[in-house]
C-alpha cells in the first residue's frame, strides 16, 4: 500500500501512498499510523499522518532510516475496530461578525448566501488528518459549486472558532492563526483541550463531522458553558 | 519549608521554560518544542549533576533580571552570554558561564545578553518546577502548552523552583561555541521541483537569516529560488531542519515549534548535527548550504554526539 519509501533528513522517513488525496488512500494512511503506533517502536518520536503521506521522525541515536524501513516494510498491517470513526457533531454560527467571506465567496462563485450554506450544511465531512496547530482538522470533500481558492492575502489573524473553506476542503480554526481560507462561520466549541491528554482532539482522522447551523444567541450560551 | 522560587524583575525578550521536548503529539498538531540549543541545554543541566530532561530556562537576545526568593540557589548559565551577579550588598560580579555559582536569598541574577547568538539557558540544581503535558514541560507558546499557561514569562511572575539537596559543589566545563562554515543539508522529496539555476544558487550563493526568525523558523533571503513545478503541494508532515520553498522563492527552515503540517515544497533538510548551531545564527548573518549524503549525516551525528559526551565527561 506504501508506494515509496524514502528519508527525509536523517531522522524522518516519508512514506509516501500516493499522490491523489481521497478517503482510500487516506484510510491507509491511518491504519498504518495505528499500527505503527501500537507497535512502540524503540526510537520512534512523532508520527504525522496527512493526505497521502505518513512521516515517522525518530531519534538518531536509537535508530537509523535502513533498521526502521525494514521494520516498516515488514510490518504485519490489520484492520482496526474504531477505523470506522465517529460522527461529530459540531454547531456553526453564521452572521456578519463571523462570517467574513460569505460575500466574497457569494460573489466569485456567482451563488446567493442561502444556497452556499445550504450547500455546505447538508453534507458530511470526512476528517482527514489534524495539524498544523494543535486540533486543527482538515475535512473534506466540499461540493464542487462552493469550491473557491485561498484569499490573495491570507488575514494575519483568523479567529478562533472560525469555519474555513477552500478547494475541496473545509476545516476549523482551533487556534486564532494567520491563514487564507475563506471563512463561513464560527463555532463556539472547543475542538481541543490541553488538559485531556488522552483524547485531547473532539475530531480524529477517520471522523465525519456534521456541521448545523445555531443562531447568536444559542452561540452565546454554548460559548459560555 | 518556604518554597524558593525567582521573582521576575524584568522578562527578557523571549524567556520559556524549556526541557528535551515533546514525543508522540505531531499527529494532534502539537510541535516538539524542547531547546532550541540541545547541546547548550545539556551541558547547563550537566554541570549542577541534573538528571536528563531537566527543565531549564531559556532566553533569546535579552534575557531576564531575576531575584531569589527564600532559600538558596546552585545554578549555571551556558551558551555565549554576558550577565551579572548581584550581591545582597549591591556588589556586581560578572558572570561566567560554563560554571555553577551560588546564590542567596535576595540576589539577583542580571542576564544582559546573548552575544552574537540567540539562545542561551540557565539551569538550577534540579531543575525549575512545571506542569507536565505530555511527558514534557516545554512552552509551546501558540498552543500555550506547557507551564506558566504556556506563556513566555512576564514582569513580577513567579518562577519555583524544585525542592533541592542542598551539596553543592562548584563544577565548570570548558566549551567554546563554535560557529559553522557551512549549514550541512541532505536533499528533501521535492528537491527535483527546482530548476538548475535554483539548485545551483541554493548551493553556492549566500542566504542572509532575517528578522522574521523564531523558535518556529528561519526565514532567508538571497537569490530566489525559483520552483519550476509547482509552488503547492498537498499538505503533509514537516520536521525540524526541513526547508520549505513558498512562491516568493525564499527559504523558510523549520525550527522547534513548527506547524506539524505545510504545503510549500521542501528542497532540503539540514541534518541533525548542525540544528543547534544553525538555532543561534542571528538575524542579518550570512549562511550557505553544502549538500552531503544520508551516511555523511548519520555519521557527522555520531561525531556531534560523541563530543557533547567528552564535554559533559570534562567537569573540573
Amino acid at each position: 500500500m506504501i508506494k515509496n519509501i524514502t528519508n527525509l533528513g536523517d531522522s524522518a522517513i516519508y512514506c509516501d501512498f500516493g499522490k491523489e488525496v481521497n478517503k482510500q488512500i487516506n484510510s491507509n494512511v491511518i491504519k498504518y499510523f495505528k499500527n505503527i503506533k501500537e507497535k512502540k517502536i524503540n526510537g520512534v518520536i512523532n508520527l504525522t499522518p496527512s493526505y497521502n503521506k505518513l512521516i515517522i521522525s525518530f531519534d538518531l541515536s536509537k535508530i537509523n532510516f535502513k533498521e526502521i524501513r525494514d521494520i516498516i516494510l515488514n510490518l504485519k498491517i490489520k484492520d482496526f475496530e474504531s477505523d470506522k470513526g465517529k460522527t461529530v457533531n459540531i454547531p456553526v454560527c453564521v452572521n456578519d461578525n463571523f462570517s467574513l467571506d460569505l460575500k466574497r465567496l457569494s460573489e466569485k462563485l456567482n451563488i446567493n448566501f442561502d444556497s452556499i450554506l445550504e450547500i455546505f450544511f447538508k453534507k458530511k465531512y470526512f476528517c482527514y488528518m489534524t495539524g498544523f496547530v494543535a486540533g486543527m482538522p482538515f475535512l473534506g470533500d466540499i461540493d464542487q459549486k462552493i469550491r473557491l481558492k485561498r484569499l490573495e492575502t491570507p488575514r494575519v489573524k483568523v479567529p478562533k472558532g472560525s469555519i474555513g473553506i477552500t478547494e475541496q476542503f473545509c476545516n476549523i480554526y482551533t487556534y486564532e492563526t494567520p491563514g487564507g481560507w475563506n471563512i463561513i462561520g464560527n463555532t463556539p466549541v472547543k475542538i481541543f483541550d490541553k488538559f485531556n491528554e488522552k483524547n485531547p482532539t473532539k475530531i480524529n482522522p477517520g471522523d465525519q463531522v456534521s456541521f448545523f447551523q445555531i443562531n447568536k444567541s444559542e452561540y452565546c450560551k454554548l460559548n459560555n458553558d | 519549608m518556604i518554597k524558593s522560587y525567582f521573582e521576575i524583575l524584568r522578562p527578557g525578550i523571549n524567556t520559556t521554560l524549556q526541557d528535551e521536548g515533546r514525543a508522540n503529539v505531531y499527529h494532534i498538531g502539537v510541535p516538539f518544542s524542547g531547546a532550541m540549543d540541545k547541546r547548550n541545554y545539556l551541558i547547563s543541566n550537566s554541570i549542577l549533576g541534573n538528571n536528563v530532561n531537566t527543565l531549564s530556562l531559556e532566553f533569546a537576545y535579552q534575557g531576564p533580571l531575576l531575584k531569589l526568593k527564600t532559600g538558596k540557589v546552585c545554578a549555571s548559565i551556558t551558551g555565549d552570554v554576558i550577565f551579572n551577579i548581584i550581591r545582597k550588598n549591591s556588589k556586581i560580579e560578572k558572570g561566567e558561564c560554563y560554571k555553577s555559582f551560588i546564590l542567596n536569598s535576595d540576589e539577583q541574577i542580571d542576564i544582559i545578553s546573548t552575544n552574537r547568538s540567540v539562545y542561551g539557558y540557565l539551569s538550577v540544581k534540579d531543575g525549575f518546577q512545571g506542569d507536565i503535558f505530555w511527558g514534557s514541560s516545554s512552552v509551546h507558546t501558540k498552543s500555550e502548552i506547557g507551564p506558566n499557561n504556556g506563556k513566555k514569562f512576564s514582569l513580577n511572575e513567579k518562577l519555583y523552583l524544585n525542592k533541592s539537596q542542598q551539596n553543592f559543589v562548584s563544577k565548570k566545563i570548558k566549551y567554546q561555541n563554535s560557529k559553522i562554515e557551512f549549514i550541512r543539508v541532505i536533499k528533501a522529496t521535492n528537491f527535483d521541483y527546482f530548476s538548475d539555476e535554483a539548485i545551483n544558487n541554493f548551493f553556492n550563493k549566500e542566504f542572509y537569516v532575517t528578522k522574521l526568525t523564531d523558535r518556529m523558523g528561519m526565514r532567508l533571503e538571497g537569490p530566489k529560488i525559483e520552483n519550476n513545478c509547482e509552488t503547492n503541494i498537498k499538505s503533509e508532515g514537516l520536521v525540524k531542519g526541513v526547508i520549505q520553498i513558498p512562491a516568493d522563492g525564499n527559504p523558510i527552515i523549520m525550527l522547534s515549534d513548527h506547524g506539524t503540517i505545510g504545503g510549500y515544497p521542501k528542497i532540503a533538510v539540514v541534518v541533525s548535527a548542525d540544528l543547534d548551531r544553525l538555532a543561534q545564527t542571528t538575524p542579518g548573518s550570512k549562511i550557505k548550504f553544502k549538500l552531503i549524503e544520508l551516511p555523511e549525516a548519520e555519521r557527522l551525528f555520531k561525531l556531534y554526539n560523541f563530543e557533547t559526551e567528552n564535554i559533559i565527561n570534562n567537569l573540573i
